[in-house]
């Protein structure tokens, strides 16, 4: 018998390296799950789950969905764009007025970092991030870090490096967390202006020239450029960016080693990443995403059988 | 702690083979047959009997393992939940003879449960249960197992503890111990 420490998944910090190792035993389970002529159990039959989102999502949402539906649970969607908080009704009302409807679990992605532990403090339900500004976004690292193991068999002592815009990337920092409390290595590499400045702070490397970080690592995590959140120039292009911060198969070809690629997704093709490297067998992003409907199957069958 | 052997190394290998010797009577050569060992306990005792099994009839036969967490009917109603095991059953059980294995028959829930998990693999032409220890008057549902090792009579108190070499113990064998007495 197992469970986790914690009643919510509010960021990697705040669990700790048993609740990762029970997760990825549930998750390689629920994986073979998915991969069966029937691809459905009936374990969260009796429980509602909303899916809140004030943020755009495609894939996660998709995914949550998926986990929740291959679970048997009665599944809510929410999305802020045609609602009520247009019309001005606070989180807390809302998320409130959701509960009123009896739905045991949210699954919530906010602009606002820290939107989900606030709410985990005022209301009843079990409450997952699904991604919180630029602070967490726990099960995209609880998958990346599953994938690495799932393709390594440990962690422990293994070199990631994660590439890219990592002050807006709130996949980066859950990464790190996790990735430290499996034992492994951690560097981040990117432009001096995407990358917060006290990070080394967090015991983990910084480098600055991709092709240096390459060379040390054994997997490279490639995040997207968020130009979304990105107020102001942190670069002058995005070509120039490419040129040097791009990953393409004549980089890799020049390592004297192989290395594996990831990506959260999704993918600004030409920009981090080429085409070459993306559909290469370097490449397991395409796993990340499967893994990612059984790391969330586990995350809430997890979560629910805390009494 | 009180504890009571019911089967010793000895006693056990007869039952096993006198178990295999039933399921030859019943399944002749096992062509349309499978094994489930459910999971974690009884797949020690499926491997047993499938070895038997190949070496008396000398055929392949399939071996797979199920594991019923998924589909427990006490999730949210225990203190915590179970942990899962991995379910490998890599043949398709469509049309064909399933024998379901485990070590102790107790409330049936189980057994409920796997039958449920199974059904994610193929319809079986036929369903059939098989118990090293039979707990008699413990059953919560209509459930009875079709081969059995030995029926014991158990209070609710009282637990059975398989050990097996499979599991890292010295020896087999099978004991009834009065769970209050711990």
């Amino acid at each position: 018998m197992s469970q986790l420490s914690q009643k919510h998944l509010l960021g990697i910090k705040d669990i700790n390296r048993k609740d990762i190792e029970l997760i990825f035993e549930t998750a390689a389970n629920f994986k073979e799950v998915i991969n069966r002529p029937i691809k459905k159990v009936p374990s969260l039959r009796d429980i509602t789950i909303a899916n809140v989102f004030f943020e755009n999502s495609t894939r996660t949402k998709l995914s949550f969905e998926l986990a929740e539906k291959r679970l048997s649970a009665d599944v809510v969607n929410f999305s802020s764009s045609n609602s009520s908080v247009k019309k001005g009704e606070t989180l807390l009302d809302t998320v409130n007025n959701i509960l009123a409807m009896k739905v045991d679990m949210v699954v919530m992605r906010h602009s606002s970092p820290g939107a989900p532990h606030f709410l985990a403090k005022n209301i009843k339900a079990n409450i997952v991030n699904a991604g919180d500004g630029t602070h967490e976004h726990p099960t995209q690292a609880l998958l990346d870090s599953f994938s690495i193991y799932q393709k390594f068999g440990k962690l422990d002592g293994l070199k990631v490096a994660i590439i890219g815009d990592i002050l807006h990337s709130r996949v980066a920092l859950s990464n790190i967390f996790a990735l430290q409390k499996m034992g492994a290595e951690v560097m981040v590499c990117g432009p001096i202006t995407l990358l917060p400045k006290y990070i080394a702070s967090l015991g983990i490397k910084v480098e600055l020239d991709v092709r240096k970080a390459l060379e040390w690592c054994d997997v490279a995590n490639v995040l997207r450029i968020q130009l979304e959140r990105q107020h102001i120039k942190y670069f002058p292009s995005l070509r120039e960016y490419s040129l040097y911060y791009g990953i393409n198969k004549k980089m890799l070809d020049s390592l004297d080693k192989e290395i594996t690629i990831m990506h959260p997704g999704p993918i600004n093709r030409g920009v981090e990443l080429n085409s070459d490297v993306a559909d290469s067998d370097h490449s397991i992003i395409l796993e990340q995403v499967e893994n990612g409907v059984a790391v969330r199957m586990a995350v809430l069958y997890l979560l629910a059988g805390i009494n | 702690m009180q504890k009571k052997l019911i089967l010793d190394s000895n006693l056990l290998s007869i039952t096993v083979n006198r178990l295999c010797q039933q399921l030859i009577e019943n399944h002749g050569d096992f062509s349309q047959t499978a094994i489930l060992g459910m999971q974690p306990r009884g797949i020690h005792l499926a491997e047993m009997i499938h070895q038997k099994l190949e070496e008396t009839t000398n055929q392949k036969i399939d071996l797979g393992y199920l594991d019923t967490t998924f589909f427990r009917d006490d999730f949210r109603r225990r203190d915590s939940p179970v942990a899962a095991n991995a379910t490998k059953v890599p043949f398709i059980i469509e049309g064909r003879k399933v024998i379901l294995i485990d070590d102790v028959l107790y409330t049936g829930r189980t057994v409920r449960a796997a039958m449920d998990a199974m059904i994610a693999f193929g319809r079986p032409s036929k369903v059939e249960l098989l118990t090293l220890v039979n707990r008699k008057y413990s059953r919560q549902l209509p459930i009875e197992a079709d081969y059995i090792g030995i029926d014991v009579n158990t209070l609710d108190t009282q637990k059975v503890l398989v050990e097996l070499e499979a599991l890292g113990s010295k020896k087999n064998k099978i004991w009834l111990i009065n769970k209050d007495t711990q």
